[in-house]
Parts: structure tokens; sequence; C-alpha cells
């Protein structure tokens, strides 16, 4: 709820943001922030840390009040999201932003910036594990592929990627742009262990990545498919699929808010 | 039984041994490795044709082999500089600057990350390989790019010297290098520093300015021209980026006309960037840009090539006689 809500506040200082996308991942940041990953409180640069990576950088308006939450910058930093000079934009920048593991804006590199850190980690002997969420129509991009090649093939075992599978990009459903499925077997063909789950139902997301970044004994990446729904938490955003992008006026904010606050999560 | 192929073969070369010139490449990374930096280093399908292989061999654990992907290649190399590695990752100098240039952007100059890239077989060094494999516009890209740093070395003591200087430097650094095979202009041990010039002659009538493959060639053919009595300076630009501008403005200031030479195209890349300082400063010293003129070069043997482009020393002769010849 938190999330959601604060999603909304921010995107109303910007006047346009990319709501529906961080309400399909918003119970995956929650799981992985507050449950999942290895973090310290008020420490975003632990080296120990676990590192999370967005393909769909869009969403970061959403992840934003969760590492203020977490004390990795001031709150007030969120009052200015995308001002002139702000360290907060459309999409999440590690040079400016504590706590953001990797920048992104281009569609596709995430996946092989988590395969890198995975590989340096190794090196280390740093036991941190990397999750890497993509879009579903993130799938799209060859570098995707190249990275789920490479991963399997060096045995990444601390690398999770998770695909926020909400069915929607901007251009219109995934599967009338350019259909991805069946998605499970290409990963499995790719060499990843493959899981299902629905990404709104905390407490199995939560189950689910906590037993992944627990299981040492697994040789290869993960890949977990969180089938989810674009706008999820306001149903006239879950039905129009044209919310990619958008701008709710006052009026249209209040209704959004008031469904927000009636659901559990 | 199969007869094992001779030595002087072609493919028993290419397969099982590796240019010596490149050789150089893994010797500067190992001398990192003994002085205690983390160097992690990368290739895709082609550790043995910029000489890596040796590197893999000695430091298995430090070593990815990427396979035929570079984007992904460069993007890894961006994520393991954020956990702690030294990352120097390789490939032919077309691929890594045409092909990478917005990972190279994005996910190394943009986030500020200390990666090496090393674009190797610059130039129109690869020969018949074709236009493909020909990087005639990596310098304009990469020096357009904010935060990066680039560099052509002139032979492979200069490129373990700034190898070396790497270590302690901040940002990320492109390193546009041969295939090996250009004769020394220096000795081991030479030393090197991002952003400054080497000036080995001073002239009046006409100062030359070469870059990487073209500082041997270029230095031969200045020579030959003070030789016959005219006075030709000669300067190698070592780093395209930082530009040394103190010494561009000094030989501006001492020569009556420049002389850019380069493995490039003419537009963007050395001469390019000379000529920006030229302006910027209100030179009124003529600047002329010899290089490939703004087209794609020919397929051909290599030393066939830089014959054809007036870029082996006869032709920088000849290109810098007419130009001294010229009133």
């Amino acid at each position: 709820m938190f999330i959601r809500l604060e999603t909304i506040r921010l995107i109303e200082i910007a006047k346009t943001g990319h709501y529906t996308s961080v309400f399909s991942a918003a119970e995956t940041f929650a799981a992985l922030y507050y449950d999942v990953m290895r973090l310290q409180r008020g420490n975003p640069a632990w080296p120990q840390r676990d590192r999370f990576l967005m393909g769909k950088g869009h969403a970061a308006v959403g992840l934003f009040p969760v590492l203020a939450d977490l004390d990795f910058f001031p709150t007030s930093w969120l009052d200015q999201y995308t001002r002139l000079g702000s360290p907060l934009g459309d999409h999440p920048d590690m040079c400016k932003v504590p706590g953001i593991d990797f920048s992104s804006g281009s569609i596709g590199h995430a996946l092989s910036n988590g395969l890198g850190m995975a590989l340096a980690g190794r090196f280390h002997g740093n036991d941190f594990t990397t999750f890497v969420m993509l879009g579903d129509g993130e799938m799209q991009e060859g570098q995707v592929w190249e990275a789920a090649l490479g991963a399997a093939h060096h045995k990444l075992n601390r690398l999770i990627a998770i695909v926020d599978r909400n069915g929607y990009q901007l251009d219109g459903a995934v599967e009338d742009v350019i259909d991805i499925e069946p998605l499970d077997e290409k990963w499995r063909a790719f060499g990843w262990e493959v899981h299902h789950v629905d990404g709104h139902n905390l407490s199995e997301l939560t189950a689910l990545l906590r037993r992944l970044r627990a299981d040492d004994q697994r040789t290869r990446p993960a890949c977990v498919i969180a089938k989810t729904v674009k706008g999820k938490g306001v149903h006239y955003m879950e039905t129009e699929p044209g919310w990619h992008l958008g701008y709710l006026t006052p009026e249209d904010a209040k209704r959004a808010i008031a469904e927000i606050k009636g659901q559990e999560i | 039984m199969h007869q094992p192929l001779s030595k002087d073969s072609w493919q028993y070369r290419g397969l099982n041994e590796l240019t010596p010139g490149l050789n150089y490449l893994s010797d500067g990374l190992a001398t990192l490795v003994e002085a205690g930096y983390p160097v992690l280093a990368g290739s895709a399908d082609l550790q043995y044709s910029n000489g890596l292989a040796r590197f893999a061999k000695k430091y298995p654990e430090r070593y990815t082999q990427f396979g035929i992907s570079e984007q992904n290649m460069v993007s890894a190399a961006a994520g393991m500089a954020t956990a702690g590695g030294m990352p120097f990752v390789a490939t032919f100098a077309s691929f890594l600057a045409l092909l990478c240039c917005e990972q190279i952007r994005m996910d190394i100059a943009y986030c500020q990350l200390p990666v090496r890239l090393i674009g190797h077989h610059a130039g129109i060094s690869l020969g018949f390989y074709g236009t493909s494999h020909h990087a005639t516009e990596d310098l304009a890209i990469m020096r357009s790019i904010a935060n990066l740093t680039v560099v052509a070395p002139a032979d492979g003591p200069q490129l373990v010297a700034a190898i070396q200087a790497s270590a302690e430097y901040p940002q990320p650094i492109y390193f546009r290098i041969g295939r090996g095979r250009d004769p020394q202009v220096y000795e081991d041990g030479v030393p090197f520093a991002f952003g400054k010039a080497i000036e080995h002659l001073s002239g009046e009538e006409l100062t030359i300015i070469a870059c990487g493959s073209m500082v041997h060639p270029a230095l031969e053919a200045a020579k030959r021209l003070n030789a016959a009595r005219w006075s030709v300076g000669m300067i190698d630009m070592a780093t395209i980026k930082p530009l040394d501008r103190e010494a561009v403005l000094r030989a501006a200031g001492r020569s009556r006309k420049l002389m850019t030479v380069e493995e490039h195209n003419v537009l963007g890349g050395l001469g390019g960037a000379v000529a920006e300082v030229l302006a910027d400063e209100g030179c009124g010293v003529r600047l002329l840009r010899h290089g490939i003129k703004d087209e794609y070069s020919l397929i051909a043997p290599p030393s066939h090539l830089y014959a054809h482009y007036q870029l082996d020393a006869n032709g920088i002769e000849a290109v810098a006689l007419g130009e001294l010849q010229r009133n």
C-alpha cells in the first residue's frame, strides 16, 4: 500500500509517470527489500549487501520511497522528485541515488550488469545474491538472451532473474507486439531453473525468493516468472492497458488512493 | 593417421599461437595482477586474436570467456566494476566501439565506472577481412562520450605503460590498439601519462601529429624529410581525449603548418580534435588532416591498404612533401 500511495504522490509532482509498471512490481519490491535481501538499514554501500537491478527502470518511482524508508537517503528527497537538479528521476541512477545498485534506462542491459556483479562477487569470495527484475517486454531484447546464455554457462547460482510478467508493454499486449511465449521453456532451454509465482501474493512470493536465495546447492541461475497485473490495485488501470505512462487528475488520484487504501496490501 | 599441420600453415598459427605483439596486452595485465590489483579480463571469442589467451592460461580465475556476445560483455564489465573488480574487456575495435557504443555510454561512461575497453585490430589493420571489420569511426564515437578517456598507444611498450598508468586512473578508458604487428617506437619501460603528448621532433615548416599505429611511419617520414633539409616536427598524440591542447598550441606556434595522420576517418578523430583546439584558440595555422577521406575502406591485405591510402611511411612522406611545397 505504501509503495502504491507514494507512487501516486510522487507522480503528482512530476505530472507524468509509470504508475502501472510500479503497481505490477510493488509486491516484489516489498518482498525483496523488507524480507529477502541481505541489507543494512542506513548503509546503502555495504559491500556484503545483496544487489537489486531493474531492467524495467521506469518503475524506479516505486523503489525510491522504499530506499528512503531504509534510510539510504533523506525522505525529503522524495518531495523533489524530477525537479531541476533532483537526484530522483524517472529511471534509477546509481551516481545520484544511494541504494541504487545499477543505473538503468536502456532496456536489456540489466541482466548482463547483474551477471558481471555475480562474476566479480564469486571472484572476491563475496556471497551476495544479485536479483535482476526484468520487464516481460524486455525479453524481446537480444542482449537479455546473451546474458541468459552466459549466466548459465558460468553457473552463476547467486544470480536470480525476476520477470514481471504483467503482459503489457508500451505499444500494447506483449503477445500482440512480439510474443515471448513459451517463456518458461525458453529460460529452461537456456539452462536456468524456472519458477512460477503469483507476483501479487506477498507471502508466496517472499517464501519462494527466500528459498531460492538460501539454496546453496543450486548450480544454475534461477528465473522467477511473477504473474502480475499491470496497474494492480486500481481497477481502471488494471482493465485499461493504455496506462503505461500517464497522469491522474486530482479527482482520479483520490479514487485510486481510496481504492488502494481499501485493500489489504 | 592425420599429419599435423606444418608450422608455416596459416591455420596452425591462427588456432594455436598468439600474435606475438599482442602478448603485450596479457603481459601488461599480469604486471597489474602482480602489483595486487583486482584485474578481471574478458574476451568475446577472440582470445587468440587479442592475446588474452596468455592471461587466461596464467590466471583462469580472473578471466571470463563471454563468447560472441560483445554487448553482454561490456555491460557485465560494468557490473564487475561495481563489485570490486578492475575489468579489462577486449574485442575488435569495430565491434567494441560501434556495436557496443550504447552499452559503453550508459553502463560505463555515464556511471563513471573504471572499466578498461580494449579495441584491438583498429583502423584498417584487418585488411582483407573487409569493411565490416575496419574501425574508422571508433575515435569519433568514443571521443564524443563524456567521462571516457581515449588512448591510442603506438606499440607494445607504450600499451604496457598505459595499462600500468591506468591502475590508479579513476575514469573509464577506451584503448585503441593495432593488431600486434606494429614496429616498435619505444623501449620497454617507457613512461606514459594520460593527456600528455610525446614530442619526438621539432620543426618550423610542418609538424606532423599522429597517434597509434601511425606514429612509427609518421616518425620515419618526418626523419626522411628532415634529412632532405626540410624542418619537420613530429608529435605522438597518444591520448586523443583529453587532448594535450598545450602540445597542439606549441606546435602551432612553432610551425607554419600542421598535419594530422590517423588510421581513421578524417572527420571526428585526431584531425577533428586538433582542428577544434586550433579553432577554439583562433590559430591561423593551416591544418592538413590525413587519413580515410570519409569513405568506406577497400578490401586488401593490410600493407596494400596502407600504401593505397598513403598511410605508410612512403605515403605520409609524399603527402607531407606535397604540403611543404604548397604555398
